[in-house]
């Protein structure tokens, strides 16, 4: 079974702050992170190849920096990684990113072999558009899974697989086939903490730079320029002020004032 | 890129997203707001729908104020499938080029947005919280919060069509404006063995799972609730409030919260209009999930808790005593009011 | 069959670690460097004073390559009280070229890009992986266990480089306990500033030019120990560093010893309007020459910090960490030629620590923290009276220099007695200069 899986890597967004003065965040200093969901994509990836055999393999789009995390895949138990690099994709959207990121899926599919399952996680915590995976599938024209918090049952022979997902009421559980494409919630599974031997197999491995030259990719389908959405201004949110503390001589009338002071809005919500 | 002419598109379309031929109140939300955007724009709004048996919805789409109600029914469509709906809805799109459509973001709709972008090669905004025209282009201005609500963006896509957009429930209000409007069936032939997906089994929301977007009011409890047994108040306080309740990691981790109800950076990320945590510190990892919540009640023994950095009503006192108190208030107004 | 994965295991990748990995992969010798911390350097994210000496013996002119904040053009030492100092300063347009004699680093940013030229020559370092004990066979160390699940590895040698608390070196008998009379606590915090304030305020003619202070006196009450300042190139990193039984026996926290040096009226208009941008507290042995416990065993040799190879009288630590890594992994390959590991092959590194420059520095400084001990006033009321006779030379006061130099005399033969100065004086030249 060969899965791929994508991953972003991002900063680790506890750690940006906001310069209230000039609208920017402070990127300065914060450690770039694998993208926490993506992790997770990556733990499940590994555990269905140690079930079911096989080869994992990952890709990134980034900079030349974002090697650090491929390291970091590989040292989860990954067997392939592959960094999609290039100037030309700088300023992509999902749209654009997606068709990048189809197409290295394609030059990993004629190098490795045919993939049963794509994984990514459900969102970015920069981005945070949930839409680049939507966008991969989509391009396969394969069926694609968002949201899944289990994945219960495998089927080589039939090449099914069923998969519970996050709806709006609840969980669905669904059944489909390969190839498919998954996006992943946190709790999907714990991330182990590796073995030795896939640290030592990932300090030796070497990662694949995947570029316009050496893939088919179409660069007047890349980048800022080929990108329909345009951000057009980046600003930061208003502060969120310091409320007030509504401690009362005792604590009914504490209550009595919150709930004089939320009425409104209690109404305005069809609760009262 | 291939530039389209851009031109041939008109009007606003809106998805109405429906639960069992039920619609969901984020439709009406996005009409009201469309008509809005139309008067400036010069145009229509219109309203589609797909499912097994959807036609009633368009005497409510109308009741807000929608010119036109689009849909198709079919078997097929009976429940939602990511595939079957993608197919449908870009159809219909390309069939009749809308200016710009609205999609609630809701889990359903940001599942379904990004494979109909794809597949009619345009741009896509997620999970917007305030959209505008921009007077000198006619283009939409759509506003979102990226970096864990850190920073705003304003998105707009000046050469493709339709501009799309999924819009986050509970910013706009819906108002009602009833007219007459325009119904039109559409069909559109499945090629079925092109789905491959069974939904096999729904389970309803349970302890286990749950999505908390869904709701306007969250109850959470932290380390400072003391006791699993303690929960008991932020789930009965929940429910009287008609909302729905969640932890913060250290919560989840002692085991009083399945992780599904996780609020924050590597749990889900929420903005319901009243957010009550109780017994929570504040990290840094909790508030990113919840801070764009629009109240948001903090109640923590310690008064220097940086929860209280963000909280519009802060409650110094014992998790114990206050929410008991407040359970019983909430219940008493609740019943009167009612 | 004997199980072997490696050569050798190298555990810490610190600068000794580093450096005899280093050695080892460019001999082609197969090596692991296994470290606990998410990269090298990560658990030591402040920086140092680094002698270049060492290095560029390893790596020519590698401060053109390296990330380096400032080479050191100027060297102070004060005496402080509560309210004055009283400094030597010595600035050289010498220390202006090249290869200088030594920078100022950030070892988060250094240790990393050291590691990668270690992986350049061929060595393997696998991060966030903690060695929990050694493997120990027939009497003789052929591995060691990490707290990875498959986490065993076996290898011919096994280098300790693990630092200051090495456990390695403990769990093997090869030395005790840290006792608090030979350890320093030190805290320290990076204040950032600006290039331009920096170069003003110590008198530096470019971004790379730095200047560095090292505080002693009776402001510390008595205590053992140091305090340093010295410029990045847009930080300034303060510290200080104390025995820790001094800490204990002054019920004192270093944490506000940091902070009175911080508000010293000499120090406070050096800081004056930074931001501070990190804290650390570690600990650093002080133990010198006598400290060094045995360094080798049957399969194992250790290293750097393990091994007190540290110069606290010159604060050097790193470089000769850097030159003891070198001479563990001289002594591998010369082992390796007979394929002998034991602990009467392995001797022969004692030999190299020994004739090393680092040792004979350890040396000649060895009995200075006994004598430390011993003489406690050296710290506070030697520098004091020579203080306050500065003070009272400079002051205009009325009396006249010779009555000056007159009143001091015999208020030091009083304080101190002529014969025990001399005594002391004795000591000093028989405990450090021999
Ligand atoms: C402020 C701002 C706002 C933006 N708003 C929009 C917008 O509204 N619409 C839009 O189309 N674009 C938008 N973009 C561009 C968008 O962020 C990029 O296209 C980005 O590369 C992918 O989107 P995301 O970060 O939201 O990822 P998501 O779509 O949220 O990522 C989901 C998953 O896809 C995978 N993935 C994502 N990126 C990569 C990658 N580079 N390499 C490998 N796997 C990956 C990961 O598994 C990830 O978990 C915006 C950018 C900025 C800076
Ligand atoms: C990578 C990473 C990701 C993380 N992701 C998340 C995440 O998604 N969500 C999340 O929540 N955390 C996350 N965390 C953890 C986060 O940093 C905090 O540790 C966590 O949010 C703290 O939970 P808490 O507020 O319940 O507990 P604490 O911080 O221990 O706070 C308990 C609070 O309760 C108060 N209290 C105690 N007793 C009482 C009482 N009787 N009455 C009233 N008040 C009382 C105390 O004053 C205190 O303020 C993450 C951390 C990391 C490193
Ligand atoms: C506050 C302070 C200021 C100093 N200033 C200077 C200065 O200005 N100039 C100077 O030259 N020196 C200075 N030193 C001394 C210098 O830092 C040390 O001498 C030097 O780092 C020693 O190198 P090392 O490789 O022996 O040990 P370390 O640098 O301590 O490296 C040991 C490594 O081993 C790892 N490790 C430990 N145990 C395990 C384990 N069980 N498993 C895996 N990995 C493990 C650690 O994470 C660490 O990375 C200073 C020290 C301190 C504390």
């Amino acid at each position: 079974m060969h899965l791929l899986v994508f991953i972003k890597q991002v900063p680790d967004a506890s750690q940006v702050r906001v310069n209230y003065n000039t609208g920017t965040l402070i990127r300065e200093g914060v450690p770039a992170i694998i993208n926490p969901f993506d992790k997770h994509a990556i733990e499940e990836a590994v555990r269905i190849k140690e079930k079911f055999s096989g080869t994992v393999s990952v890709i990134t789009m980034g900079p030349p920096m974002a090697e650090s995390s491929l390291k970091e895949a590989l040292s989860m138990g990954v067997d392939n990684a592959y960094l999609l690099s290039d100037r030309v994709f700088a300023g992509s959207d999902t749209l654009a990113t997606s068709y990048a990121l189809w197409a290295g899926a394609k030059k990993i599919i004629e190098e490795k072999g045919d993939v049963d399952i794509f994984l990514s996680g459900k969102q970015a915590i920069d981005g945070d558009t949930a839409q680049t995976g939507p966008g991969i599938a989509t391009r396969f024209d394969i069926p694609l899974v968002t949201y899944a918090i289990a994945i219960k049952d495998i089927d080589l022979k039939k090449r099914t697989i069923e998969i519970v997902r996050l709806i709006e009421s609840g969980a669905e559980t669904i059944e489909t086939t390969f190839p498919c494409f998954i996006t992943v919630e946190e709790e999907i599974n714990k991330i182990r903490y590796a073995p030795l031997p896939y640290l030592i197999r990932a300090a030796r491995a070497t990662i694949k730079i995947l570029n316009t030259k050496n893939t088919k990719i179409d660069s007047s389908k890349c980048g800022l320029k080929n990108s329909p959405t345009k951000v057009k201004k980046a600003f930061t949110p208003q502060k969120r002020e310091r409320g007030e503390m509504i401690n009362k001589g005792s604590m009914q009338d504490t209550l009595n004032f919150l709930y004089e002071n939320i009425e409104s809005t209690l109404k305005d919500m069809g609760k009262i | 890129m291939i530039k389209q002419d851009i031109g041939e598109y008109k009007h606003i379309w809106i998805f109405v997203e429906h639960k069992d031929g039920k619609a969901k109140s984020v439709s009406f939300e996005l009409i009201s707001k469309a008509r809005e955007l139309a008067e400036v724009l010069g145009c229509e709004v219109h309203t589609f729908a797909l499912g097994k048996k959807v036609k009633h919805l368009a005497d409510e789409v109308f009741r807000y104020g929608a010119n036109k109600f689009y849909f198709i029914e079919d078997n097929l469509l009976s429940e939602y499938k990511t595939e079957p709906f993608r197919d449908a809805a870009s159809y219909l799109i390309d069939k009749y080029k809308p200016e710009i459509v609205l999609i609630g973001a809701t889990t359903l709709g940001r599942d379904l947005a990004g494979t109909i972008a794809t597949k009619l090669n345009t741009g896509l905004t997620a999970d917007t919280t305030g959209l505008d025209i921009d007077k000198k282009t006619n283009n939409l201005l759509m506003t979102r919060p990226t970096f864990g609500g850190n920073l705003m963006a304003t998105i707009f896509c000046p050469d493709n069509r339709p501009q799309m957009s999924t819009s986050r429930p509970g910013v706009y209000k819906a108002v009602e404006f009833s007219v007459e409007g325009e119904v039109v069936e559409e069909s559109f032939k499945f090629n079925k063995s092109n789905y491959l997906k069974t939904v096999i089994d729904k389970t309803l929301e349970s302890e286990e799972a749950v999505n908390l977007n869904f709701y306007d009011v969250i109850v959470a409890g932290g380390l400072g609730m003391e006791t699993k047994e303690n929960f008991k108040y932020v789930k009965e306080l929940s429910s009287i409030l008609g909302g729905t309740w969640a932890a913060s990691r250290k919560a989840v981790q002692m085991g009083w919260a399945p992780q599904t109800r996780q609020v924050g950076q590597t749990g889900q990320t929420v903005h319901p209009k009243i957010y009550i945590a109780c017994g929570i510190s504040g990290a840094i990892q909790h508030q990113v999930g919840m801070k764009s919540s629009e109240i948001i009640i903090a109640i923590n023994k310690d008064e220097e808790a940086p929860i209280f950095e963000i909280a519009t009503y802060g409650i110094v006192g014992e998790t114990g005593k206050i929410l008991p108190a407040m359970i019983d208030l909430f219940r008493e107004k609740i019943k009167k009011e009612r | 069959m004997k199980r072997k994965d490696f050569d050798v295991i190298i555990v810490g990748a610190g600068p000794s670690g580093l450096a005899a990995g280093f050695v080892l992969a460019k001999a082609g010798v197969n090596t692991i460097i296994i470290e606990r911390g998410k990269f090298p350097g990560s658990k030591n994210v402040m920086g140092g004073i680094f002698y270049t000496k060492a290095m560029d013996d390893l790596i020519p002119e590698f401060y053109k390559e390296a990330p380096v904040e400032r080479h050191i053009i100027e060297q102070n030492l004060w005496f402080m009280d509560d309210v004055s100092h009283l400094g030597v300063s010595f600035k050289s347009q010498k220390y202006n070229s090249e290869p200088f004699n030594s920078f100022s680093v950030f070892r988060a940013k250094f240790d990393r890009w050291f590691a990668k030229k270690v992986e350049q020559m061929g060595a393997l370092i696998i991060n966030e992986t903690v060695v929990t004990q050694p493997i120990v066979e027939g009497g003789k160390v052929v591995g060691v266990k990490t707290d990875r699940p498959d986490g065993d590895l076996y290898a011919d040698v096994v280098i300790g480089a693990d630092g200051v608390n090495s456990f390695l070196a403990k769990q093997l008998g090869l030395r005790n306990k840290i006792k608090p009379n030979i350890v320093a606590l030190a805290v320290k915090e990076v204040i950032g500033l600006d290039k331009e304030k920096i170069n003003d305020r110590f008198q530096l003619r470019s971004d790379k030019e730095g200047a560095a202070y090292e505080m002693t006196g009776p402001f510390l009450d008595g205590m053992e120990g140091m305090a340093w300042l010295y410029t990045n190139s847009s930080s300034i990193s303060i510290g200080v560093g104390v025995v820790i039984q001094d800490l204990i026996e002054h019920k004192t926290n270093p944490n506000d010893l940091l902070e009175k040096i911080k508000a010293h009226p000499s120090v406070a208009p050096l800081i004056e309007g930074g931001q501070t941008k990190e804290y650390l507290a570690h600990m650093i042995p002080e133990g010198g020459y006598y400290a060094t416990p045995k360094l080798f065993t049957d399969g194992f040799l250790t290293t750097g910090d393990a091994i007190m190879f540290v110069n606290n009288v010159n604060r050097e630590g790193s470089n000769l960490a850097i030159e003891s890594g070198k001479l563990a992994a001289k002594t591998y390959l010369e082992a390796k030629q007979t394929g002998d590991f034991s602990s009467k092959s392995l001797s022969r590194y004692q030999d190299k620590i020994r004739k090393s420059f680092a040792c004979k520095d350890l040396s000649m400084y060895k009995n200075m923290p006994k004598l430390l001990e011993e003489k406690r006033y050296f710290l506070t009321k030697y520098p004091q009276f020579f203080i306050d006779f500065v003070y009272d030379w400079f002051s205009v006061d009325g009396v006249s220099k010779p009555d000056k130099i007159k009143k001091a005399k015999k208020e030091f033969g009083d304080k101190f007695g002529y014969v025990n100065f001399a005594k002391d004086l004795y000591a000093i030249w028989r405990y450090m200069i021999r």
